[in-house]
């Protein structure tokens, strides 16, 4: 890209709320479950039918806002959206405008040459619409289709909506944001925010302007988002298509678009028609939200130290890079806790990113004082060290029945295999007599098929040097 | 204050997913017009300085446990469909609606 | 014989408890009544079997749902609706024992003041067939009138009970906003709809008020009464300080036999005991209208929107594609006021609109609210025509949607405050009742019960329409 160009990106993040219910009625929340066989008169907008707000979703979203740094509303508004669509049953979605549940905040994202600081504008509280399935067309897209299947099962679920700040300046930047915005919110426990289970998507907003150039010049809108890939893509493809456009002297549209993986371009969603009107009022079927002061403090105490300061922290023993990954890999706090048992920092990210991550188990599955015996232990044999952590997850695991397994290194009971190795491989001994030393390593190797493993590496180097010298 | 002309009618019109017929078109413009007028008193106050009135009741903070209830049996979720396929609600296709 | 032109609630009670007369006999009254009758008067949409109890008959106003009995709104739209779930006041009723008798007829959504705007043609005045019986509610107010009900339940937005009750010559409540769950009642304007009792005396409406009362966890809105409901049974008004505000005493449009009614009334407090005095809320009842009828269509906009026919009710099968199939299925299935209240309500909505119309209204609300509790400071209930004419002809007002809006002149303004109010017949004026509405601070209905029983036995008013007394 022109050096003369600069990337702008926002996002504004939907997850689905970890609730068993919906957002406004009792329905209990079933992914996957037999079509229309979770509604009732609320959520299918039944003449008569009322909202009842979810509690649990607003802590969440309280919670999520503390985690962010967001100012929580003295008094939040619900308010209705109104738009027609098959999918929102009632005509409007109950969402918040004016007065949304979280105020501005930020995200900060650490990188290796310092902090970017991302503003939240703020998050808000508001139900998911339904699912259309459209069918009988070719592409199973809406235009071209037979007709139109709907399944209400989804509508009414509770969604977090985050918006940020245009504060982004690459497609990188908008990812690594991402990545850790979704991180807080796991481990928050508030949502699972899975993209390919539809429980998170973005909109992501693009645009460009020249260097030094101020204020935003229209943007694009890739909506619905599920893919940390395509998002990746999408915003890159966006990117360079408006640089081509403007290059060629056209101007671009606040539109928008759909990304297609498969051409890697972009096309307008829909034909330029009039922007919708929303008529956005508070929703008299509910009252304001005024959080309680005692409710705010309790949520902050359940809120962990988030990833990004967690970064920052291990940054100093362990440099950004192994920090960086222990956290964004949901591992560090096996690895804080085997320091904590006494585990060199070094040592434990080691094991924790090399030997524990090759297992494909859960950190906080791990017998962690167990383990850390055995990290202790110091000159376990290889195959100690990788039986010890394939177990580490099992109840039983028992740091005494590897830490025993120490590696040979008496010469007096290596001496043997030591001798039938060199007996059996005269070639080699001849080639390492004759200069080339790199064959040594074979015959440390052999040693320790013959010993099964159990003989210390090191140890079977020297002695061998020892005897090859030796015997001439 | 404002006049409701034609073109507005029928933006309003396609707003609420109203197909007006053109009689409808010409006696509600009127109507609506005369409405207006009348409505429009609200504007002779200088309210600046007060606040709206949402609610009549100053109630604050009604929200429910997230303790699930029991939804409805599928068949009668689908009892008044207009249209259905299996389970389903059944709509014609549209790229808006 | 049970006369059901005089039979009350209460008295039914006492019969049923005392075995002198069973369920059967007292259902099979009123179906006979209603065989007799309704043919001309039209107060029922759809008249249910006796499922076999042993409670007390009641109407229902055909906006509020009651799950397997078909529920149309007044409207084309809801034709074969059948709800799967009963309103929450239904559930009451029923806990009590009471028995759904029938749906009643209403102007189309609630929308109107004569039920002229009732799909299903309009219900006529048991007082005189000629002319309406008020609206929206005119079917329940003309079915007890008419001996064709015990009571009845009914909504209020603008005036849709206190309205009907004073044309039908019967006792009708509008409680205070959030005092009635309206869960399962169609939604006309969320911020100003209620349910209320219609019933043929003072202590019934007491009685019915109690039952459907207090907060409900299906309804945001709701809260628990500060107090029980009190079946008055006091002769005299001493100690009470009744306010007669000017603009809604004196204003153009009140009929001379109205306003003579009315006055007799207020002078009959005096002799009751009740200290009363003049009063002024300037702007109430200018403004009350222009604000009412923003706000509610509005609202109401946005209510309509779920009637689109892709889950229940009317579907146009004209058109090919979905915009079509809405747009059809909207402008087939409503009638004239509600199209002319969902375009006026989008409009106060749209970009560009909203504060001027909409949010402005919203602060003018502020103002009525703030009128009228000055005024309780140094009054207990506030005192007026309930409309400022009695029953007008059939059509004669039909055409003209601003005359129609008129009626609400005077039930309005403490609509929009979400005050109760006690419409109570006061006299008849050309052999048509004239009804008094009583206006009292929010949670104020034993007060309202108080003077309005107090003033009915005074009045000795017969609410038997003339013409059905033999």
């Amino acid at each position: 890209m022109s050096a003369d160009w600069e990337t702008i990106v926002g996002l504004e993040v939907h997850a689905h709320l970890k609730t068993r219910t919906k957002m406004f009625c009792r329905c209990e929340l079933e992914y996957g479950a037999a079509e229309n066989t979770r509604t009732c008169p609320v959520c299918l907008a039944h003449p008569g039918a009322l909202p009842v707000a979810n509690g649990r979703a607003i802590e969440h979203t309280i919670k999520l806002g503390l985690a962010l740094d967001c100012e929580i509303a003295s008094s939040a508004v619900f308010a209705r959206k109104n738009y027609f669509y098959p999918d929102l049953p009632k005509g409007y979605q109950i969402s918040q405008y004016e007065a949304p549940l979280c105020g501005p905040g930020r995200l900060v994202v650490p990188t290796a040459d310092g902090d970017e600081v991302v503003r939240i504008v703020r998050a808000h509280l508001e139900e998911d619409a339904a699912k259309t399935v459209h069918a009988g067309g070719a592409t199973g897209r809406s235009v071209g289709a037979d007709y139109s299947l709907v399944d209400f099962n989804r509508g009414g679920t509770p969604l977090l909506e985050i918006v940020s700040e245009p504060d982004l300046r690459s497609s990188e930047a908008a990812l690594r944001f991402l990545r850790l915005l979704r991180q807080t919110i796991v481990e928050l426990g508030v949502s699972d925010a899975e993209m390919e289970k539809g429980t998170m998507r973005a909109d992501v907003n693009v645009s460009v302007r020249k260097r030094g150039e101020e204020g935003y010049r229209p943007r694009w809108e890739l909506k619905n988002m599920n893919s940390f890939t395509f998002i990746g893509r999408g915003i890159e493809a966006a990117v360079r298509e408006q640089i081509a456009a403007y290059e060629r002297g056209e101007t671009i549209e606040q539109s928008t678009y759909d990304y297609d993986p498969d051409t890697d371009k972009l096309t307008v969603h829909r034909s330029k028609e009039e922007a919708d009107d929303y008529r956005y009022f508070p929703e008299p079927d509910l009252v304001p939200v005024e959080p309680p002061a005692e409710l705010v403090e309790r949520l902050r105490a359940e809120v962990p130290e988030p990833p990004g300061a967690r970064i920052r922290r291990h940054e100093h023993s362990l440099g950004f890079d192994v920090a960086y990954a222990l956290v964004t890999t949901e591992r560090d706090r096996l690895y804080a806790s085997l320091v904590d048992e006494g585990v060199p920092p070094g040592s434990s990210a080691k094991w924790v990113m090399n030997d524990f991550a090759a297992t494909g188990q859960r950190p906080e599955d791990v017998k962690v004082h167990e383990m850390a015996l055995v990290l202790k232990a110091g000159n376990l044999t290889r195959d100690a060290l990788t039986l010890a952590t394939a177990a580490s997850a099992s109840s039983g695991f028992s740091a005494a029945d590897y830490t025993n397994r120490t590696a040979v290194s008496d010469a007096s009971e290596l001496g043997p295999a030591i001798d039938a190795v060199l007996a059996a491989n005269p070639q080699q001994v001849e080639t390492y007599r004759g200069g080339k030393e790199g064959v040594l390593g074979f015959l440390v190797g052999q040693v320790m098929k013959e010993t099964q493993g159990k003989a210390d590496a090191k140890v079977v180097n020297a002695l061998l040097r020892e005897k090859l010298a030796q015997d001439v | 204050m404002a006049n409701i002309d034609r073109e507005q009618l029928l933006h309003v019109a396609r707003l609420a997913r109203l197909e007006l017929r053109e009689d409808e078109v010409e006696r509600l413009g009127a109507q609506l017009n005369d409405i207006l007028a009348a409505v429009s008193k609200v504007s002779e106050l200088d309210l600046s300085d007060v606040p709206p009135t949402s609610h009549p009741l100053d109630v604050v903070n009604v929200w429910a446990a997230d303790e699930p209830h029991a939804s409805l049996p599928v068949e009668e979720a689908l009892a008044n469909a207009p249209e259905r396929e299996g389970s389903f609600f059944k709509v014609p296709p549209g790229g808006s609606a | 014989m049970i006369d059901t032109l005089r039979l009350t609630a209460e008295e039914a009670v006492r019969l049923l408890r005392e075995k002198e007369v069973s369920g059967a006999e007292l259902y099979a009254a009123y179906r006979a009544a209603i065989d007799e009758r309704d043919p001309e008067l039209h107060c029922y949409l759809h008249v249910c079997e006796d499922d076999g109890g042993e409670g007390i008959p009641i109407a229902i106003k055909d906006v509020i749902g009651t799950r397997g009995i078909p529920t149309t709104a007044g409207s084309k739209i809801l034709e074969h609706y059948v709800p799967v779930y009963d309103a929450t006041v239904i559930e009451r009723c029923k806990a009590h024992g009471l028995r759904v008798l029938g749906k009643t007829n209403t102007d189309e959504f609630a929308m109107g003041s004569s039920t002229e705007n009732s799909a299903y043609g309009p219900s006529r005045n048991p007082w005189d067939p000629t002319r309406v019986p008020g609206g929206s509610g005119g079917g329940s107010a003309a079915a007890v009138s008419a001996g064709l009900a015990p009571w009845a339940l009914g909504s209020d937005t603008g005036g849709s009970i206190k309205q009907p009750s004073a044309l039908c010559g019967n006792v009708g409540l509008r409680p205070t906003y959030g005092t009635v769950s309206r869960y399962g009642a169609i939604a006309f304007a969320s911020s100003l709809d209620q349910i209320g009792p219609v019933a043929r005396n003072v202590r019934d409406c007491a009685l019915l008020y109690s039952i459907i009362a207090g907060r409900d966890p299906a309804d945001s809105t709701t809260v628990e009464l500060p107090s029980a409901i009190e079946l008055p049974d006091g002769e005299d008004l001493k100690g009470l300080r009744v306010g007669v505000p000017r603009e809604f005493n004196e204003h153009e449009a009140i009929e001379p036999g109205v306003r003579e009614a009315v006055q007799r009334a207020i002078e009959l407090c005096s002799e009751l005991g009740a200290e009363v005095g003049d009063c002024s809320l300037p702007h109430s009842v200018e403004y009350g209208m222009p604000c009412y009828y923003l706000i509610a269509p509005a609202e109401a906009s946005s209510n309509l929107a779920r009637y689109d026919g892709v889950r229940f009710g009317y579907r146009s099968r004209s058109g090919s594609d979905r915009l079509e199939m809405y747009e059809r299925t909207r402008d087939e299935g409503f009638g004239e006021e509600p199209k002319r209240r969902i375009m006026i309500g989008t409009y106060a909505l749209s970009a560009g609109y909203y504060d001027a119309y909409y949010g402005q209204a919203q602060k003018v609300r502020t103002v009525l609210a703030r009128e009228h509790a000055a005024a309780f400071e140094r009054f207990d209930v506030l005192i007026s025509p309930t409309s400022p004419t009695v029953a007008f002809k059939l059509g004669s007002r039909a055409e003209n949607p601003l005359a129609m809006y008129l009626s609400d002149l005077l039930t309005i303004p403490s609509c929009m405050a979400g005050l109760p109010g006690l419409n109570v017949p006061c006299g008849l004026s050309e052999g048509l009742p004239v009804g008094l509405q009583l206006i009292g601070p929010q949670f104020s209905e034993n007060t309202l019960f108080r003077m309005g029983y107090a003033l009915e036995t005074a009045i000795g008013f017969d609410p038997v329409p003339a013409r059905l007394s033999t």
